[in-house]
């Protein structure tokens, strides 16, 4: 063990990610540790994608300041790192009169907050808006977005990486020493010693802090279930819909959410779990979110549904600002060096960067780091055929002619985009790696076609049947050749 | 920028499984100079390619073959016609005007108008996903087709001990196939309170290897972090809901879905073409003329066909339909809508126009016994036949004759109890 690094970021999820790319903008070293076999594997991968402009959460907590500042730093990081963004605008409908009053607080909350745009529209303005939908008024948000979860984490590791970052993938965490002036952090791959420690290990923030001694909080997984609708049902809504949130279970409460790609998701329901790795759907739960998008959508009579999921909120056992259940953002006076980022929950994904940069400009500053002249802010994402027009796919095919063959039917993606996603920066192999760079089997028939091609790619680039898997080295696909 | 080429071809169809290739070979025997096939996979013959067991044939070509050599025998006849055919293909858009664009890696884009075109695309399988069953998504969970792929064009194995879901025909076939491959096929559960498959598939495929098929059972719930390590099983009561008791845990580490196969018409929606709910498919005349001018389509496109030879007999008649259109189109208004039993989930051709003798595929929606199976033309019998039993899983098709159509205000297929018919019938 010779190098110390000076940062060391514990949890590769999208909050990890910024980090690591906000630091490689100095000259520091910095490692990047990740239990999982690739980046997005908790909460950052499964979210509703949504970019919250910021009235949802309350006026002097951190949720509020890191998601008004973090929607407005998107737009720039998104273009920078290519990843696919659309800011659709967002309504927050009353079913009924009481519900009024809460578009009010809603409203004044988001104007303290700093959001602007907010208007209150009456039903005929909704319904000229969003002809499907239900409601007596609406909240209506311009600023709300939505942004493709997985390629925003992907690019801000990849471009971290590119920046000279260390990323290591399959490195799970299992113990760490306080020295002197540095930390040693113990994983299964061996030991790393880096100045600081930044803890941004979502569901397992509170394991990570209590090797340091801290456990002045307990991170409370709460799963939310998703549907995810055909491309079909594109034509349903064009922009976010949400009920006024629910008074009790400090959530949103289950919406329609347009994804970039153009399907809907519905949900997510909130239920308080105990295993922070049980992702399972459950029947009880899917049957609730359609009852409840159904009053919402009525025209939502027999869904086109392609799959479901679920993702678990890394939600804070208590709450820690005024009743909300506010981010820990703190660097740690009891173990210097030691930096929480716990409960970073919704607005998460909007607030990663800006948590990202101010964490970054601090550490800076400790460090004494100098800029990183050769700094590269941009990263090129794999080429998305179908949304070319067709002149510059035609070109494009000339220039490269596995970008004619569409592998995926159902997505439209080409051979071309299936194999640079095989050859991502990262390393990895795993069909999921494949699905969350490429949406090749995220369509309707959810790899029945391209499945068994990709699997064919895979085992062209060397890898074994038996090595082959859907998701980190123990979900094997296969079980060997036939007799 | 690269401009896109334009061709002009009289017939292109879409897709070169059996339907696309018996659809061209028709077309052109029936004088369709330029006749094209479309095919998004590397080879022709769809997935007959991957159907390596026998019992292909038997009906169209009185012959028991395999689907590969099934396939071999129309791909002989598309080489020897000299139809085009554009493997690695496909077809990301098309209009009401019979503008095709292509994409593939050897010509770019391309912008094919057709005189006529015939829409072959096959179908999907219903997923596991489409199917909301509760529990984790580890790997191990395949539909029985992609399992079928693998081993069959891969020699790549799925799993060790399996469960299969539904009774579908693939799903039959694919118990077969892994018990022979060495797996423990553990049984088949099935939904309903009979199978989704062929009669013959069932004895040939499960009752011959002694694996059982549970009968109104389903799935309620998957187990597994990485790889599936088990599924409960659950009796279901009339309506299909599953019981409270009577469920069972089964250790495995593979679950195929065979619960069903989906027309695959997102193209024929671009092209605005008319969709029969209950088929999935598009609504076609007895030439399998849809309701876009030009447009033909036939195969698992329009409704899911037990048997490839069905398949092969109407994609023959709208391959000499779209020949005949791309020469000399035409418009016909009269158009008799066939109304239906209770009994009758749907039936194909919808729509009747007098223009030929023809052959309606009917399904039930439940097994029935002992039953009259007739078409009425206005307030008249005009034809009825005895059978002995009617189950969802084997279509029936119903000879109707061109006059039958001609003059007639409604046309209807009705299905009676061999009891309450037979003063009428005698």
């Amino acid at each position: 063990m010779d190098k110390c690094y000076d940062v060391i970021i514990i949890g590769a999820g999208v909050v990890g990610s910024a980090v690591a790319r906000e630091m490689s903008r100095y000259k520091g070293s910095v490692l990047l540790l990740e239990k999982e076999h690739d980046v997005a594997c908790g909460a950052s991968g499964a979210n509703s994608g949504v970019i919250h402009a910021g009235f949802n959460v309350p006026t002097g907590s951190l949720k509020a300041r890191f998601n008004v500042k973090g929607a407005k730093l998107l737009r720039t990081i998104a273009e920078e790192l290519d990843v696919p963004m659309k800011f659709t605008g967002k309504l927050v409908v009353a079913l009924k009169g009481p519900e009024l009053a809460q578009l009010k607080h809603l409203k004044a909350q988001g104007e303290a907050n700093g959001v602007r745009g907010l208007k209150i529209i009456s039903k005929d303005e909704l319904r000229r808006l969003e002809p499907n939908i239900e409601g007596i008024a609406a909240l209506h948000s311009p600023n709300s977005g939505i942004i493709c979860p997985f390629t925003l984490n992907i690019a801000l590791a990849e471009n971290a990486l590119s920046n000279g970052v260390d990323i290591r993938l399959n490195t799970e965490v299992t113990r760490i020493s306080k020295r002197e002036d540095h930390f040693r952090v113990f994983t299964k791959k061996g030991t790393f010693r880096g100045r600081y420690v930044i803890n941004s290990a979502g569901l397992m923030a509170d394991k990570i802090a209590a090797m340091v001694g801290l456990k002045y909080f307990r991170v409370q997984p709460c799963r939310g279930e998703y549907f995810v609708l055909d491309r079909a049902s594109s034509g349903l809504l064009k922009r976010m819909v949400y009920p006024v949130p629910p008074v009790r279970g400090n959530v949103l409460g289950v919406h329609l959410t347009p994804t970039i790609d153009g399907n809907i998701l519905i949900g997510p329901s909130a239920e308080l779990i105990h295993d922070k790795y049980d992702t399972r759907t459950t029947g009880p739960g899917l049957g609730r979110l359609l009852k409840e998008a159904k009053l919402l959508l009525p025209a939502l009579k027999s869904p086109e549904i392609i799959t479901s999921f679920s993702g678990i909120r890394p939600k804070l056992a208590r709450p820690t600002y005024r009743g909300c259940y506010d981010f820990i953002v703190k660097d740690e006076p009891q173990v210097r060096g030691f930096i929480n980022l716990a409960g970073i929950e919704s607005p998460g994904l909007t607030a990663a960067v800006a948590i990202a940069r101010e964490i970054a400009l601090s550490l800076k500053k400790k460090l004494a780091l100098k800029k990183n002249g050769s700094f590269k802010y941009r990263r090129e994402g794999i080429v998305r055929v179908r949304e070319l027009p067709l002149e510059e796919r035609a070109s494009l095919i000339r220039k490269r002619k596995e970008y004619g063959e569409l592998l995926c039917r159902c997505e439209e993606i080409s051979k071309a985009e299936i194999i640079d996603a095989l050859n991502n920066p990262l390393g990895v192999r795993s069909m999921r790696g494949i699905k969350i760079r490429t949406r090749a089997m995220m369509g309707r028939c959810q790899g029945g076609f391209c499945g068994p091609n990709i699997i064919d790619l895979l085992q062209r680039k060397g890898i074994d049947p038996d090595e082959i898997n859907l998701r980190g080295k123990n979900s094997c696909m296969l079980t060997g050749k036939t007799k | 920028m690269t401009a896109i080429k334009t061709e002009h071809i009289d017939v292109l169809v879409i897709g070169g499984g059996p339907a696309g290739m018996a659809a061209a070979i028709a077309a052109r025997l029936a004088g369709a100079r330029h006749v094209a096939i479309v095919e998004r996979g590397g080879y022709l013959g769809g997935i007959l390619n991957q159907c390596i067991h026998n019992g292909f044939g038997l009906e169209l070509l009185k012959k028991d073959l395999t689907g590969p050599e099934y396939a071999q025998h129309y791909i002989d006849q598309v080489k020897r016609l000299k139809i085009t055919v554009m493997l690695n293909t496909m077809a990301i858009d098309i209009t009401k005007d019979r503008e095709v664009t292509l994409s593939n890696s050897k010509d770019g884009l391309i912008r094919i108008k057709a005189g006529a075109i015939v829409l072959a695309m096959g179908c999907r399988e219903r997923t596991a996903g489409m199917l909301s069953i509760s529990g984790t998504r580890p790997a191990g969970i395949y539909t029985a087709g992609v399992a079928q792929t693998l081993i069959n064009l891969k020699n790549l194995m799925v799993g060790k001990r399996v469960v299969i879901l539904g009774s579908g025909d693939i799903g039959l076939i694919m118990a077969r196939r892994l018990t022979l491959e060495g797996a423990k096929v553990i049984s088949v559960v099935e939904k309903s309170p009979y199978p989704g498959g062929l009669l013959r598939n069932v004895t040939q495929c499960l009752e011959d290897f002694d694996i059982p098929l549970i009968l109104s059972h389903t799935i309620i719930e998957v187990e597994g972090r990485d790889r599936l390590e088990s599924v409960t099983l659950a009796r279901v009561d009339r309506h299909g809901n599953p019981l409270k008791s009577r469920r069972k845990k089964i250790k495995c580490d593979t679950l195929l879905i065979s619960a069903g196969l989906i027309p695959e018409n997102e193209l024929s929606k671009k092209a605005g073409v008319r969709i029969d709910k209950k088929t999935g498919g598009p609504i076609v005349d007895e030439e399998y003329h849809t309701s876009v001018p030009g447009i033909f389509a036939c195969g698992n496109v329009v409704s899911v066909h037990d048997i490839v030879d069905w398949a092969s007999m109407d994609a023959e008649i709208a391959g000499a339909s779209a020949s005949l259109y791309s020469s000399k189109p035409w418009h016909r208004h009269h158009a008799l809508e066939i109304e239906l039993d209770n009994e009758i989930s749907y039936c194909v051709p919808q729509i009747l126009r007098g223009s030929r003798d023809t052959e309606v595929s009917i399904r039930v929606k439940r097994p029935i016994e002992k039953v009259f199976v007739g078409v009425r033309r206005d307030t008249m019998l005009s034809r009825s036949a005895y059978h002995e039993i009617l189950i969802p899983s084997e279509a029936l098709r119903v000879p109707i004759k061109a006059g039958a159509v001609e003059g007639a205000e409604n046309l209807s297929i009705f299905i009676e109890k061999s009891s309450s018919i037979k003063r009428e019938h005698k």
